[in-house]
């Protein structure tokens, strides 16, 4: 028996030569396996990002090889390190640029809640200003966890539906944060 | 080790600026004179340029502000002569009400920066600056965080408030 | 500094476009903006911003206990954090007047010395990555794993390490850490030395960065740089020896400098100073072993925390904890600057004390900012690209930049 893992199929009708499947699943395993992150690295956790993209973690075996510091060609804002006020309008120009299909990944304590920094500079919690999909606490979280964190965003991307923009519970939750 | 005392670096300075350097101190031996913001700029310019001394690097300038005292903003400079391997800690003390300083881009480009780090924390205005605008906190801030007054955790911030622990 | 011309606003012919380098951009490492104007790809002027990840760490500090202080100073330089925290307790040391054991000096410049390498492998490595070789980093970023095992032994975490304690260490090293760094001096080498062969006589990676953003010492000395770009200038300031701190006076080792400080210079420099690393770390190893083997803290007990089983047995122990923690033991009322050579510079710490448990008055002189403010003069004359390469051989941590 080899070892090689396969991803498991959704479920499906199997016959000889064909696979019957409903699309949105077809759609959120292809979405899945092909984040395209934006590494909003701010600080440290910006780092640790780095050694998780780097050979020995590997990131990109799971399906996020090619980084785009492009927001309009990125799918998934990975907000990793210390959000200051100063940099709270940055954050929410480069999201409101991003294009549908969009998640957010919140990594370390600082961008999840302002972590140690409780001061009159740091945003305390990028959710104040974007919504959020994934927290990853933290500081820094390690490479197992960054990429814990990463299969919990796949598995939101699997298993919603195919036009999240058009359901009414998201499109309350963008207008609570001013977002149309 | 250096290659001057600190008491002749001390006699050499008295020498030229005798009544104008008081509350000379040596913690840990690093020599600490207080002096006044008339007399700063001559006493950097002397410490640079004389052959002797040559205190050609400005290590840092920050700021202090102690608020019972008379004079309340301190602003302390640190210069090392690395020809001598020597250090000294140059203080200025000024009142709350009008805290202005010469600056001393004039004899280091170093300076700029670590004015501009002065005057967005501390509020102190350097007269002669190039540019004198707030550094590290937002552009907006009117108020001048480090001093003991200002808060640290951010006033607007309410779910953190909790009856026995404080924040 | 200008080895470019630079076209002035009276040619009615020029046209000046603005560019954004922004707080967020893959070329700069960390938030801090520099808005250019560019005459083609010509850089005629550019106003610096930074400020984008300010944390307050000198605000904080004058609410935390001297103990408590160590995971601020993890996260300045947090590429090679165990020099900021051994910096850090060294200041808090010579301010309690703490002698400091000699195995304890020994063990704190095996990890600082690890950390100055974990420093240049990135700066050197991501050098590489700007200029479009991304094979040297991926390589060298295994060897940061390795380093990061051996800070895991002695303080369990990997990046913000808060290794140490003010009196020397938590825990003593034990024989794991030991194997691992001798195995890292062996691997470590031949790596460095494919790394040196990759890059130093490559002709498109000598093309990019001879000559670019040359500084004459003069100008150098008049930023106040320090560190790694001031030596490549020329200065041999290197605050290891000439105010030799922990022990640095007993080792044998050379402080590379370089000529005209441009960034090729500035790389050698880096490369230099890891192989000088490598031969003080293999210097301790052999003066460890002379010494007791289970000594890896000073005897002060008013300082150190006692362990936790004397804590839960034994009443003086008892006794200190809840001083320590508490605050009940004076701290001389004075001021007191020290300074250690990060990777950076000259990372220096300006105490000033009240007798208290907290400073009253706690400034870090931070090496990023210092040397990042000469940039903008800098790159006035230069090439877009040029400049992109300078902003990656001055290795800005935004981290300390911002403080």
């Amino acid at each position: 028996m080899s070892d090689i893992q396969i991803v498991e199929a959704p479920p499906g009708i199997e016959g000889a030569g064909f696979f019957a499947t409903s699309l949105d699943k077809a759609v959120g395993l292809a979405r899945s396996y092909s984040l395209w992150p934006l590494p909003f690295a701010t600080s440290c956790c910006g780092i640790e990002f780095m050694a998780t993209m780097a050979s020995t973690y590997d990131l990109s075996r799971f399906g996020a090889e090619r980084l785009s510091f492009s927001p309009r060609q990125a799918d998934l804002l990975m907000v990793m390190g210390t959000i200051s006020k100063k940099m709270g309008p940055v954050l929410r120009q480069v999201y409101l640029q991003m294009a549908e299909p969009r998640w957010v990944l919140a990594m370390g304590a600082c961008a999840s809640s302002g972590g140690i920094f409780d001061t009159y500079s740091v945003l305390q919690g990028i959710d104040e200003i974007i919504p959020v999909d994934v927290y990853i606490p933290g500081c820094p979280p390690r490479p197992e966890a960054v990429i814990d964190g990463f299969i919990q965003i796949q598995k939101l991307v699997q298993t919603e539906s195919l036009r999240r923009r058009d359901t009414p519970e998201y499109q309350k939750l963008l207008a609570s944060y001013g977002i149309q | 080790m250096s290659k001057i005392t600190n008491e002749e670096l001390l006699s050499s300075i008295k020498g030229k600026f005798d009544a104008d350097v008081t509350h000379v101190s040596e913690p840990f031996g690093l020599l600490t004179l207080e002096t006044s913001r008339e007399r700063i700029i001559d006493l950097l310019t002397f410490l640079k340029t004389d052959a002797a001394l040559q205190f050609i690097y400005l290590t840092d300038i920050t700021a202090i502000h102690y608020p019972e005292s008379e004079k309340q903003i301190g602003i302390i400079y640190h210069l090392h002569s690395l020809v001598n391997n020597v250090r000294i800690r140059i203080k200025v003390f000024v009142a709350d009400g009008d805290v202005t300083m010469p600056t001393a881009t004039v004899l280091w480009n170093g300076a700029n920066w670590m004015e501009r780090e002065t005057y967005d924390f501390y509020g102190v205005v350097f007269e002669g600056h190039p540019d004198l605008r707030r550094i590290l906190n937002v552009d907006d801030m009117t108020v001048f965080p480090m001093r003991k007054e200002y808060p640290l955790e951010d006033p607007n911030r309410v779910d953190k408030r909790d009856y026995f622990f404080g924040r | 500094m200008q080895n470019h011309p630079v076209y002035t606003d009276n040619d009615p012919q020029t046209e000046y476009s603005t560019l954004n380098l922004g707080p967020t951009h893959p070329a700069t490492h960390g938030v801090f903006q520099n808005v250019l104007t560019l005459d083609g790809e010509r850089i005629v002027s550019g106003v610096s911003t930074i400020g984008y990840i300010h944390r307050a760490f000198e605000k904080i500090a004058e609410h935390r206990p001297f103990y408590q202080i160590t995971p601020l100073t993890d996260r300045m330089n947090y590429c090679s954090s165990p020099i900021n925290n051994m910096g850090w307790h060294m200041t808090v040391e010579k301010l309690l007047g703490i002698q400091m054991p000699k195995r304890v000096d020994y063990m704190r410049i095996i990890i600082m010395e690890l950390a100055r390498i974990s420093d240049h492998i990135i700066c050197n490595g991501v050098l590489g990555v700007d200029t479009g070789a991304f094979t040297g980093f991926l390589y060298m970023m295994k060897y940061r794993e390795d380093i990061y095992e051996i800070y895991e032994e002695i303080c369990g975490s990997r990046l913000t390490t808060n290794v140490g304690r003010i009196g020397g260490f938590e825990r003593n090293f034990n024989h794991i850490l030991f194997e691992k760094t001798r195995k890292f001096l062996k691997e470590f080498p031949v790596a460095l030395k494919e790394f040196e062969a990759l890059f130093n006589r490559n002709r498109i990676f000598v093309d990019r960065t001879k000559d670019v953003a040359a500084v004459t010492a003069e100008d150098a000395l008049s930023y106040s740089w320090s560190g790694p770009l001031l030596r490549a200038a020329g200065v041999d300031y290197d605050v290891r020896a000439m105010e030799p701190y922990s022990s640095y006076d007993e080792f044998d080792f050379e402080v590379p400098v370089g000529t005209n400080g441009d960034v090729y210079n500035r790389f050698l420099v880096r490369n230099e100073e890891m192989w000088q690393s490598l031969r003080l770390i293999e210097q301790a190893l052999k003066k460890i072993e002379k010494e007791p083997s289970d000594v890896f803290h000073a005897d002060v007990p008013e300082f150190y925390l006692p362990p936790k089983e004397d804590v839960y047995n034994n009443m003086e122990a008892l006794i200190y904890h809840f001083k320590i923690v508490m605050g009940e033991i004076p701290t001389p009322n004075t001021e007191v600057y020290h300074s250690v050579e990060g990777a950076n510079g000259e990372l220096g710490f300006y105490l000033v004390n009240d007798g208290g448990r907290s400073p009253y008055r706690l400034h870090f002189r931070r090496p990023s900012f210092i040397n990042y403010q000469m940039y903008a003069p800098m790159s006035r004359g230069m090439l877009l690209s040029d400049a992109i390469i300078n902003m990656s051989s001055l290795n800005i941590i935004a981290g300390e930049l911002d403080a």
